[in-house]
């Protein structure tokens, strides 16, 4: 006897106590799935016959089933269920996530389950016990399917109970094993010739009847055209869509799912009581004319329309008006209302019409969802949905997708058929990310890295500063890691030296290393578009572009910043890059200068204050100390040290000052880019390090706002090229360069376990003494225990995470996807790490 | 590549450098003969002398020492690595400025502290030798050739020119190279006068940590006793005795550093700028006033909702939960849901709300949120407080805001209030051009407010209506704007 289940369902097991229901359950169902009432009695009071905790027992019990049926897994109620009561909440439970509640009733004998309870000495609650079961079991029988199971199974007797055997059958919506190509089409709305046209230009063969209408279309590479619901009223013709589609799902050409408007059509052709308006009539008028048969036949049609379908294994679906993740291949009243009718805020509009809740605005899912319903002049991606009703019936267009190119195809409507009751004029507000996107343990899927974690407490600090200070996320496509430094020095009186970055490199199988000037400016990351009518368009954002810092701060005030971005624009134009690169907005990693441009507060602050103070107090300190000494009071080792402190103090002042240039607007600041992110549909972390210095030398050459980058190419596997990289970086740091960062020249090298650092930095004496302290060289030994380990794992993680953000920005995906690994790259700096490395 | 293992504690600052620096106070006097400073400081004037401190070593010599005149030096060195570590906190985040800053050099709150040990006997006005010499004025000159003053010279003269002082003081500049940076907080300070000593090093002893006004020193209960024992016999009398029991007593955050200091690092900017969210605006009480503005808004607000019936309440950004607590007072405010960006506000409130008892406690919750983000777990509630935030929101993401609280929320109402800029002349401290709040990214006229407040209704379905909060000036207007938006029912 084969019992039918759907492959999401709760499936409720009905019998006495000794009626064989666990042993059942174990023969079925694997241990996981099957939540046993004795074992929930058990776990809340060690004792699985303690009737007392039955209420705690059940309550932990609904719990368990609930996580699972949320997560599409088949559950099963291992208890007595023969009250009504009980069986409800079970009943509520699977409607509640959308899954069918099955009923299996274990229909035995009284006698043979008393005796089993006898053959069990825990089961000591006397006969009259399972006699009431048995009665209660009785009368719930009838009535089963009225409670809401969608199947009965009725066992009867141990010999039925012996033969029964599960089989899983597929839910109607469940399409998963077509997987196209497709070619899904918006609200057609009874214009005909409209979809004449649409399935001609998407490559459909028109069939058609004697009469020379059109019954049928075959696309001859085997594509099927899956209609998105509301074929019919207000257009001019619904019994020929009608006929048009009919054919084609019925020869298996297409396939459609059901909007609200065949719904109410089949209410009315039922003569039930419906209110007839918006284009219900014409539909009506039409069909009046038609022959009874093909009436029958339409009402059939769309009488028997599934409300949504997944299709392609669970990457795509189709309702009429979208379906948020968590019903998608659900099955339940609310999942098909939400499908046929979408969500509504509870407010009207100005028209009289319900506010529809923007649903996709919400979206988090990974599957496509493609809908109609709500009638927009254009197509647009939102969170990996689209809404394709481009209002061919209100003189709009008629519009398909073709899955999985997603390709838009539009034919323009031949007049406006019907009178919209509210304009076509997008209203929505911006998108919006929420809180949710960002906040609490996020785990992010990085092609580098595999998944990265952020903790909690790394996201509430990012959020903080992201909310308060960062420009807008639409802009924020991309923030840049951390570097580590090389290992330490071994000996002499350097603590960094380019040996150590070579060797590192070279013991990880790179040979061909790029060494890059270290610019002494603050790194900056530069959005720029072609022209204004870019960002609105690609970023949904007006304005021109960015210039932000490592943490999302806007370097400039908005004009100075539009005027930077004007000469940017200007010289990638200049150089041809947009034509070159296929593109109308780049994204820039860069370097700008001076650093005090940006970081003027922290320099006067921190740095100025230490060395007015250090040089306002040393001196008198060293005379002081002189005066003594020269008492013959015993100073000389303090006097001794005081002195090299004072000389210290003028070193520190020197290194910090070379960092400060005086800017008026943007005079005396420079632009050193040395890397292309991304552009329009690419990411370049797989070029050259010195292709991209070769852009930023072509933007150079038409405009000296852009600085250049020194560079040297290195083999670390040449001594010879060795010794004259670490004399270039000597020559650097003695001209009072800040240092250099070391690069593997072909860029992007390895990944997972074997990805290699991006970059490592050697950073030049003088410099460290900002890092350090003016004292350090003092501390060499100490400072040489540094450890950089820590410090190299994050800039791995934050670098894994800034090209997940750039794959994301490339392929076009929403703007939460892109924001979560920027975000998390953010989160990952406020990890506390050793700040001098 | 080293593959030394990370380590088991990330946060702890990474090998120290024992930087050591100096701190310099000189004290100087002249004749009969001067060389008795010796008995007086408890030093021999012919030895070099030194004593850890809680922050490095304290050195006493002197560079001087004849009958005519004699000069004692106080030199400290600093470990600037134990004051990144701090006593016993081993878990907290150091940031750069931690390692690299000026506390080494700047006579402040350490050499009060080195004072009081190295002195300690000397400050009683006990002197074995010669005890009328301590019972006396005697002619002194103290120079600290950087000490660190915010207030400037000007505040140095305020301080201890009361005291019998003569005081010669000049700013050390930032930088000689870079004029336009202007002083540094430090003056080269010569103080001259005839004094107890006593009196001398128990008024450094207390003015130095209230020029400085550094935030590296916790105060504590204990600090109050040691100003009362400290100030005796002066302080009572000073024409300043507030200003300087309110700084030398101020709360101040120990050297906490945070994951927020870190991040605002990175950018090169200071750590007050990112974490302010508890940081009180500069002026704070409207002229004539008999209340602090804060408490007049809070009582407008309050009053604005009791008008509207709203028992669910959300107040966002809640900061140190002043207002939240104004509303639990009020059993009718049924709920309230406190949320701020900042962690460190968060647990401001939290820490107050713990003390509350269970059933009021009950009532009241808060958490982290975003203006920016839509947080759809604030949906439901009548009312919602934006008081004092809007002007704390760049304007280019008012949208943002604009949609997480009108259109997520979406409450039945909502209660602005902000500046009003116009007012910002009638508050005699505040220069002119300047903010309230260091972090107000604007400051709205009332014409200003209002079009954005009626733009923000028409746009969102609500309406809107303003009100006057805190003393009205006919010219200028009041010095708090509010507008009160309630939705339109059933109309988008």
């Amino acid at each position: 006897m084969e019992l039918l289940i759907p492959d999401m369902a709760l499936v409720v097991l009905v019998g006495a106590s000794g009626s064989g229901k666990s042993t059942f359950a174990r023969k079925h169902f694997a241990t996981t799935q099957v939540l046993s009432s004795d074992f929930f009695r058990g776990l809340v009071s060690d004792d699985e016959n303690d009737q007392a905790a039955s209420a705690d027992a059940f309550d932990a019990l609904h719990h368990v089933a609930g996580k699972r049926l949320r997560r599409g897994l088949v559950t099963v109620v291992d208890a007595t269920n023969v009250q009504r009561e009980g069986r409800a909440e079970l009943v509520k439970l699977a409607r509640d996530n959308h899954v069918m509640p099955v009923a299996v009733v274990l229909d035995l004998p009284e006698r043979v389950c008393q005796e089993r309870n006898a053959d069990r000495p825990d089961r000591d609650f006397g006969p009259h016990v399972v006699k009431r079961h048995v009665a209660q079991l009785r009368r719930s029988l009838p009535g089963l399917h009225r409670e809401g199971f969608r199947r009965v199974h009725h066992l009867r007797g141990q010999e039925q109970v012996d033969a029964a055997v599960f089989s899983t059958e597929r839910l109607r919506n469940d399409l998963r094993h077509e997987t196209g190509p497709f070619d899904v089409i918006g609200d057609v709305h009874g214009c005909r010739a409209e979809l004449e046209d649409l399935l001609g230009e998407l490559g459909y063969r028109l069939r058609r009847d004697d009469r020379g209408r059109p019954v049928g279309a075959t696309h001859p590479g085997g594509r099927r055209a899956v209609f998105v619901g509301d074929l019919v009223d207000r257009g001019p013709d619904t019994p020929g869509v009608l006929r048009l589609a009919m054919g084609m799902v019925g020869d298996g050409d297409a396939f459609a799912v059901c909007g609200n408007h065949e719904q109410k059509l089949v209410r009315a052709l039922d003569g039930r009581n419906v209110k007839v308006a918006h284009g219900l009539a014409e539909s009506l008028a039409q069909l009046e004319a038609e022959d009874p048969d093909f009436v029958a036949a339409a009402r059939k049609f769309c009488d028997t329309l599934i409300a949504h379908y997944v299709l392609d294994g669970g990457r795509l679906v189709v309702a009429h008006a979208g379906l948020p993740e968590h019903y998608h291949g659900r099955a339940s009243g609310k999942v098909r209302s939400f499908a046929l009718y979408g969500d509504t805020t509870g407010e009207t509009d100005e028209y009289g019409l319900p506010v529809r809740y923007p649903w996709a605005e919400d979206y988090r899912g990974a599957a496509i969802v493609l809908y109609g319903h709500t009638p927009t002049p254009e197509v647009e991606w939102v969170n990996g949905t689209m809404c394709l009703d481009t209002g061919c019936v209100f003189g709009g267009k008629l519009t398909a997708l073709r899955y999985p190119e997603r390709e838009v195809v539009s034919v323009e409507a031949r007049e406006t058929w019907y009178e919209p009751t509210r304009p076509l004029t997008p209203t929505r507000p911006p998108r919006q990310l929420a809180l949710d996107d960002v906040l609490g343990k996020r785990v992010v899927e990085t092609a580098v890295q595999g998944k990265v974690t952020v903790r909690g407490d790394q996201a509430a600090a990012a959020l903080e500063v992201m909310s308060r200070f960062a420009v807008d996320p639409r802009w924020l496509l991309y923030l840049p890691p951390t570097m580590a430094p090389t290992e330490a020095h071994g000996d002499g009186d350097l603590l960094e030296h380019p040996a150590e970055a070579f060797a590192g490199f070279h013991a990880r199988g790179v040979r061909e290393v790029l060494c890059e000037e270290k610019h002494m400016g603050s790194r900056a990351v530069v959005l720029v578009t072609r022209d204004p009518s870019v960002a609105p368009r690609r970023f949904d954002i007006e304005g021109d572009g960015a210039v932000h810092t490592r943490t999302g701060r806007s370097f400039f005030d908005e004009p100075l910043t539009a005027e930077l971005l004007a000469r940017v624009r200007s010289a990638v134009t200049a150089a041809g890059l947009w034509e070159e690169l296929g593109t109308d907005w780049l994204l820039l990693d860069a370097e700008l200068m001076p650093w005090n441009a940006k970081a003027r507060e922290l320099i006067t602050d921190q740095y100025a204050a230490v060395g007015a103070a250090a040089t306002a107090v040393l001196p008198p300190a060293v005379s002081a100390l002189a005066a003594a000494a020269g008492r013959g009071v015993g100073v000389a080792d303090l006097l001794a040290r005081t002195s090299r402190r004072a000389d210290n103090a003028v070193g520190f002042r020197d290194a910090y000052r070379r960092y400060c240039a005086p800017t008026t607007g943007l005079d005396g600041v420079r632009l050193a880019p040395f890397q292309v992110l991304a552009s329009e549909g690419a990411t370049h972390h797989r070029q050259p390090h010195l292709w991209h210095l070769g852009v930023a030398d072509r933007l150079r050459a038409v405009d000296p706002l852009f600085a250049e980058t020194r560079r040297i190419a290195v083999d670390t596997g040449s001594p010879e090229s060795v010794a004259e990289g670490t004399a270039w970086w000597e020559a650097l740091t003695a001209a009072g360069g800040e240092g250099m960062v070391v690069k593997p020249a072909a860029n992007l090298v390895g990944a997972g376990r074997d990805l290699v650092q991006p970059g490592v930095k050697v950073r030049g004496p003088e410099y460290l003494r900002i890092i350090y302290g003016p004292d350090y060289p003092d501390h060499l030994d100490r400072l040489r225990k540094r450890n950089v380990a820590h410090k190299r794992s994050l800039a791995l993680r934050e670098y894994a995470l800034g090209l997940a953000a750039l794959d994301r920005v490339a392929a076009g995906e929403p703007l939460w996807r892109v924001h979560e690994c920027v975000f998390a790259v953010l989160a990952m700096e406020s990890e506390p790490v050793d700040p001098r490395l | 590549m080293g593959l030394r293992a990370v380590r088991r504690n990330p946060v702890s600052p990474g090998p120290a450098v024992g930087q050591t620096v100096a701190v310099l106070l000189t004290l100087t006097t002249t004749g009969d003969p001067a060389t008795d400073l010796g008995f007086l400081l408890f030093k021999h004037p012919d030895k070099a002398q030194s004593f850890p401190t809680a922050t490095g070593t304290a050195h006493v010599f002197y560079p001087r020492a004849d009958p005519e005149e004699c000069t004692a030096a106080l030199l400290v060195e600093v470990d600037p690595v134990a004051l990144a570590r701090g006593k016993g906190d081993r878990k907290r985040v150091a940031t750069l400025g931690s390692y690299v800053n000026d506390r080494p050099y700047a006579a402040g709150s350490m050499l009060a502290v080195a004072l009081s040990s190295v002195f300690r006997t000397a400050m009683t006005g006990r002197c074995d030798v010669r005890q009328e010499l301590a019972d006396n004025p005697i002619p002194l000159r103290v120079g600290l050739p950087a000490v660190a003053c915010r207030g400037g010279a000007e505040l140095a003269a305020r301080l201890f020119e009361p005291l019998g002082w003569a005081v010669a003081a000049t700013a050390v500049p930032l930088d000689p190279l870079f004029p336009e940076w202007g002083d540094s907080p430090y003056l080269d300070l010569v103080l001259t006068g005839d004094l107890r000593l006593a009196d001398a090093l128990r008024q450094l002893y207390v003015l130095l940590p209230v020029m400085d006004g550094s935030k590296h020193y916790y105060v504590g209960e204990a600090e109050v006793d040691k100003l009362l024992r400290a100030g005796e016999g002066w302080l009572a009398a000073h024409p300043e005795r507030e200003l300087i029991s309110d700084r030398y007593l101020a709360h101040r955050r120990g050297y906490v550093t945070t994951a927020l200091a870190q991040l605002a690092e990175l950018d090169g900017a200071a750590e007050e700028t990112l974490d302010d969210a508890l940081v009180e605006p500069v002026v704070d009480t409207a002229p004539e006033a008999p209340e602090p503005l804060a408490v007049t808004r809070r009582r407008a607000v309050v009053a604005a909702l009791r008008e509207v019936g709203a028992r669910r309440v959300l107040d966002l950004g809640c900061g140190g939960g002043a207002l939240i607590r104004d509303l639990l007072a009020d059993p009718s405010f049924v709920e309230v849901l406190g949320t701020d960006v900042s962690a460190g506000a968060l647990r401001v409130a939290g820490r107050r709300l713990e003390k509350l008892p269970d059933r009021v406690r009950d009532r009241v919750e808060v958490r982290q949120s975003s203006l920016t983000y839509g947080d759809p777990s604030l949906v439901g509630y009548d009312a919602a407080v934006l008081m004092e935030v809007v002007e704390h929101v760049d304007p280019s993401r008012h949208r943002a805001l604009e949609q997480s609280v009108f259109g997520t929320a979406r409450p039945q109402h909502v209660v602005v209030t902000t500046p009003n800029v116009e007012y910002n002349v009638l508050f005699p401290t505040l220069p002119a051009g300047r903010p309230r709040h260091r972090d107000h990214r604007f400051e709205w006229t009332r014409a200003q407010f209002r079009e954005w407040g009626d733009a923000t209704a028409e746009r969102t379905g609500y309406t809107v209506r303003y009100l006057p909060v805190g003393p009205e000036d006919p010219e200028h207007g009041p010095p708090t704007q509010m507008a009160v938006f309630s939705r339109l029912e059933g109309v988008n």
